[in-house]
């Protein structure tokens, strides 16, 4: 994928720790301010609003003295007619008055008019200043949320390395008991079959049963012994035997002698 | 697939829907590219709303980085443009 929406994901990503650096909430910030500038943009348009209700009344106070100054033309009209110069003067002169004040509320009328057009220039020029804005401050937004959740999701794994490692540190330090009592107990069989320890565990002692073996098995040797010998005596062997050894002590006499020639 | 809508939240799209949606975004990205105003302005709806009515928008307090950004339904090509050089619309 390439088009915006990948193409948006990476910058909005790449700017992600960026947007973390600063100590305060800037979603919190960015929402002040947006209220602010709404804020002015509402005075703005209520100012617009109050220039044009002054217009409003201008228009009305105009249409007032039009009025009023068309009635004196007619009064001075109909006064003429019935040959009352002096009253035809009279109207003529107060409609004059009036002339004078329509034409100061006229100018007052168009000044007015002006500055609300400048004026809901300037709430046009505003709206679009704060629309900007909002966009801005929803790419901000949306970059803190995303690099406040990486960030997390970091700590997250470290948090889970650091109890990886604690575990890890948690099975050496058994293994290595493990050997230790290992190589121990090697050692102390080696000592013992050594002879070097005594086995205080009472398996190399002799029990009773044992004991008794011995002693029955020892009195057979006697008694097998006893038997041998009675047959040597009574049988031809055993005196070859003891012959055998009245030659063996006479070849060593003779090479004692030899010796004592020399 | 986590999808931000900007200015509207954020929007769990099923990866299956991805590839009607991958081609209104290349359509959109030439169109910005040719300065099509028109154009720009029609797909970028066509594509928010295809995001809107396949994905299931997410709450806005979801703490979820969002894998897919795409900008609000009333920005212009040029705000988009903008957004899509390196700087974006971030300083700095």
């Amino acid at each position: 994928m390439s088009g915006v929406m990948k193409r948006m994901g990476m910058i909005f990503r790449a700017k992600a720790n960026k947007a973390l650096d600063r100590a305060e909430d800037p979603r919190e910030t960015l929402d002040y301010s947006y209220q602010k500038q709404l804020e002015l943009l509402q005075k703005v348009r209520r100012g617009v609003a109050d220039v044009a209700t002054s217009r409003k009344r201008l228009e009305l106070q105009l249409n007032q003295l039009q009025g009023q100054s068309t009635k004196l033309e007619d009064q001075g009209r109909k006064a003429l007619a019935l040959g009352r110069e002096d009253l035809a003067r009279e109207a003529l002169s107060r409609r004059a008055a009036l002339q004078q004040q329509v034409t100061d509320l006229e100018t007052q009328h168009q000044t007015l008019q002006g500055e609300e057009e400048k004026l809901t220039l300037a709430a046009q020029r505003l709206q679009a200043k704060v629309d900007a804005f909002r966009t801005r401050k929803e790419t901000i937004k949306a970059t803190y949320t995303a690099a406040q959740a990486q960030t997390r999701i970091g700590e997250a794994f470290s948090g889970i390395s650091e109890e990886m490692g604690d575990v890890g540190m948690a099975i050496q330090r058994a293994e290595d008991k493990t050997a230790q009592m290992q190589a121990r107990a090697g050692a102390i069989d080696e000592l013992l079959a050594s002879g070097a320890l005594d086995d205080q565990s009472g398996m190399a002692t002799k029990d009773d049963i044992a004991a008794e073996l011995d002693r029955i098995s020892g009195g057979t040797d006697v008694e097998l012994e006893l038997q041998r010998m009675k047959a040597e005596l009574a049988g031809g062997s055993p005196q070859q035997a003891i012959e055998g050894g009245k030659q063996d002590q006479a070849q060593q006499s003779q090479t004692q002698h030899r010796f004592d020639k020399q | 697939m986590i999808v931000r809508i900007m200015g509207e939240g954020q929007v769990l799209v099923a990866d299956s829907r991805l590839p009607g949606l991958n081609r209104l975004d290349d359509e959109l990205l030439a169109e910005i590219e040719d300065g099509d105003h028109e154009g720009f302005r029609k797909t970028l709806g066509a594509l928010l709303e295809a995001v809107r009515s396949a994905g299931e928008p997410l709450p806005d307090d979801a703490l979820q980085p969002s894998e897919l950004i795409l900008p609000a339904a009333d920005a212009t090509l040029e705000e988009v443009k903008a957004m899509l050089k390196d700087d974006g619309l971030i300083p700095g």
